[in-house]
């Protein structure tokens, strides 16, 4: 599929729907949806997405959807994944259903976390898609354990002794990787064939998926209805929010910038971080912009280190029989091999990041 | 082929759910729901029922399961108390508010702080005004019933609400009783299959569940709710009736011993009826004129006929073990909201006993009609048991 026949898909998420113009989230959900081919149920969290797209007696939704509470996303959804799998178990079910769930980060980071380990840890078949617009939009914009350093929140606001949050933000993409998730990615609407892709393989994996997309927030983020392209290229290409996969443990990274930009590019055109420019301020982007650096070397090293694992199993299957007998000598157990999903998707998987490497140089 | 078996009241609360075999049970252990899970969990293990057992890290996400699982179709059941009850509670109301007929199994047991894991009705009581049907039950043998009941009762398509079936925590919950359990065959052909008419699963005709209701439409939608709680009173009878069937017992909204023509009443609920049945009949052999009224369906609230069966009493007392701190105790409020229909109203009043498992005696029940009959009567609640 190319990019017009995405284009040209009747909508899943119908227009009139009361974001605000220019708001990241529903171009993340059309995005997502489009890349999606068999049927699907939506379930939403308590936040913008919920409260502009089912306003009684409107529904932006095209499909059988559900919101119940704010803490409960991921419950929510494990439980109608239980009822399709055991619906379809008792007879009463023919089609295949897959549960697709759209939270913010407030819902997902914070109050939801809970529910959200607790269904990765079952191995729902789900796909979790937060939309993490770094705040509490809904309620005004307060800040979130997803709210970067530095940036001015109702409740951090910049003031005469205070400059915005103190705290760095979770990594929430790390955290749910350390469940042994089937697959996690970090995907942003600046890479329409990245993240496609990565909703694409989500849907096929046997297991919980879980994509964290940046969503700009053109109110609290006070950037111009035409900016979250361009705010959301700004964050991958600072490395601020890098684009990488992780599957079955196999940490990819999708996208390195061939110019790492300073921290300041992404900051510069967001009226939340605008205090930040203050020459006083210096320190709070110096604390940034280490963190940012960190965080990018420790992906790396992330990246490389996985990348070896699977280029050593070749090795030993052309060399069975030498391996194989060392573990034996030792009387060690060899641990079974990950199943990871066929080599074919992966060197399909690997083809296409060339392409897309290409067309971006 | 109807089996006797010696049964605990929880025990007898998986049997039902054995029979139904529901399709969902999202489920967090706690005292002393617990023991239900466990022994619905063995049932699982050995194949006795397909159901999908959803062990979740919590009792919001237990509901919350419930929910979804609930709204795409699946019958499903849960079980919890006291704090978890407490932990579920942001999620009780949407369970109603979405009209999901999730039945849901509480042994009662007292809330924190102070800590305690015995029985009081404050778990359930808090959650009287959420539109859920609730049932209380003396015996082993009225929970395995009132399960029975409550999934009919609340998957009708008039009535569409959830219901939890109480029991007293450990003293039903926890102890062997003589159970008739039914045979299975005609058991399931009473419950018969769940098909709701909006599902999730539905692709053809897809819905949007839990929309935004401003002040535009909310108010019409909790009004359609109530209508619902109205049509589940008269269902109640409807449904038991089918269930005397199989059962040859009857479903009313209370229980009514030695109560026509006595002139002293204690009204109560769950497992302290049988207690008070004990006294009865020792004080009707000494030509004393009491009676109980035990209330089992507590939402909706039968008004006119509790008003009805109390209007030859003289003086009624109310044995409420749990509190509205600073008002009337639930069940006294009740009460006497249904005594204000009599043109004469019967004295009544208010007790409150068995707090966080405070034991109540034979001599206390006694007290209590000599109390009556002694036309003692005083504005505040009295307590019985507390030092
Ligand atoms: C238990 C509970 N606490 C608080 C709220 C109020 N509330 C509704 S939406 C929201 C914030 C949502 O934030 P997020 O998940 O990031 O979504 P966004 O609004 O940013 O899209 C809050 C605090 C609630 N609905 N439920
Ligand atoms: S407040 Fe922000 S996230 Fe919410 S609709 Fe508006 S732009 Fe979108
Ligand atoms: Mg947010």
């Amino acid at each position: 599929m190319d990019f017009k026949d995405y284009a040209r898909q009747p909508q899943k998420l119908a227009s009139g729907q009361k974001s605000c113009s220019g708001c990241g989230f529903p171009i993340i959900i059309r995005m997502a949806m489009s890349a999606i081919d068999r049927p699907f149920v939506v379930c939403q969290g308590t936040g913008c997405v919920s409260v502009t797209t089912t306003t009684w007696p409107f529904t932006s939704w095209k499909m059988p959807t559900i919101h119940s509470a704010f803490p409960n996303l991921a419950s929510t959804a494990a439980g109608v994944e239980t009822a399709v799998r055991v619906m379809k178990k008792k007879g009463k079910l023919k089609k295949d259903i897959k549960v697709v769930a759209f939270g913010g980060d407030g819902g997902t980071y914070d109050i939801g976390i809970q529910a959200l380990s607790g269904a990765i840890e079952r191995r729902h078949n789900i796909l979790y898609i937060c939309y993490d617009n770094q705040a509490y939009m809904n309620t005004g914009g307060q800040r979130s354990s997803a709210t970067p350093y530095g940036a001015a929140t109702a409740t951090t606001p910049h003031g005469t002794l205070h400059h915005g949050k103190e705290l760095f933000r979770k990594d929430l993409t790390y955290i749910v990787a350390a469940h042994d998730v089937a697959y996690v990615a970090q995907a942003s609407i600046f890479d329409f064939a990245d993240l496609t892709r990565k909703v694409k393989r989500a849907m096929e994996v046997d297991g919980f998926a879980f994509i964290n997309i940046l969503s700009p927030c053109v109110l609290f983020w006070k950037i111009p209805t035409s900016d979250a392209y361009k705010i959301s290229e700004l964050a991958v290409k600072t490395c601020f929010w890098p684009l990488y996969e992780v599957d079955h443990g196999k940490w990819i990274l999708n996208f390195k910038p061939e110019h790492k930009m300073q921290i300041e590019a992404f900051l510069k055109p967001q009226g939340r971080f605008k205090q930040l420019l203050e020459l006083r301020n210096r320190h709070i982007v110096d604390g940034l912009q280490q963190r940012v650096d960190r965080k990018w070397k420790e992906l790396l090293f992330m990246c490389e280190k996985t990348k070896e694992k699977p280029e050593k199993k070749e090795v030993k299957k052309v060399k069975k029989k030498k391996i194989v007998k060392k573990p034996v000598k030792k009387g060690v157990k060899r641990k079974p091999e990950p199943k990871i999903k066929t080599s074919k998707t992966r060197s399909k998987f690997a083809k296409l990041k060339d392409k897309l490497k290409r067309k971006r140089r | 082929m109807v089996k006797t078996l010696a049964l605990t009241g929880s025990e007898a609360s998986a049997e039902a759910w054995r029979q139904i075999n529901p399709d969902v049970a999202p489920v967090y252990p706690i005292t002393p729901t617990t023991e239900i899970i466990s022994k619905f969990s063995q049932y699982h293990a050995d194949g006795k029922v397909d159901t999908e057992m959803m062990l979740v890290e919590c009792e919001h996400s237990a509901m919350s399961a419930a929910v979804g699982a609930a709204a795409s179709s699946a019958r499903t059941v849960t079980a919890t108390d006291s704090q978890g009850l407490a932990y579920m509670w942001e999620v009780i109301p949407i369970a109603s508010g979405l009209r999901l007929p999730i039945v849901m199994q509480i042994a009662n047991r007292a809330l924190s702080s102070p800590g305690n894991i015995h029985c009081d009705h404050g778990d359930s009581m808090a959650c009287r005004d959420t539109s859920w049907i609730q049932i209380f039950s003396e015996t082993a043998q009225e929970v395995y019933e009132h399960t029975l009941l409550a999934t009919k009762l609340a998957e009708h398509k008039d009535v569409q609400l959830p219901a939890m079936v109480m029991q007293d925590g450990f003293i039903t919950s926890g102890n062997l009783e003589k159970v008739k359990v039914y045979n299975d065959t005609d058991v399931r052909q009473f419950i018969g299959s769940y098909n709701p008419t909006y599902s999730m699963l539905d692709l053809q005709k897809p819905h949007s569940f839990g929309a935004l209701n401003l002040h535009d439409s909310y108010f019409e939608s909790k009004r359609q709710q109530e209508e619902a709680m109205r049509n589940a009173k008269k269902l109640y009878l409807q449904i038991g009736k089918d269930l005397s069937k199989i059962t040859g017992n009857k479903y009313d909204y209370f229980e009514k011993y030695r109560l026509d023509d006595a002139q002293y009443v204690i009204i109560c609920l769950n497992a302290t009826g049988g207690t008070t049945k004990e006294v009865i009949d020792r004080l009707r052999a000494k030509k004393k004129k009491v009676g109980l009224l035990r209330i089992k369906l507590f939402r909706p609230f039968p008004y006119d006929e509790i008003a009805n069966a109390l209007k030859k009493a003289r003086a009624i007392a109310v044995l409420d073990r749990s509190e509205s701190y600073g008002a009337y105790p639930p069940v006294f409020g009740e009460i006497n909201n249904a005594l204000n229909l009599l043109k004469k109203k019967p004295k009544v009043q208010s007790y409150i006993f068995g707090i966080g498992g405070r034991y109540i005696f034979e001599k206390d029940i006694e007290n209590v009609y000599s109390e009556l009959m002694r036309n003692k009567f005083r504005k505040e609640p009295q307590y019985i048991g507390v030092r």
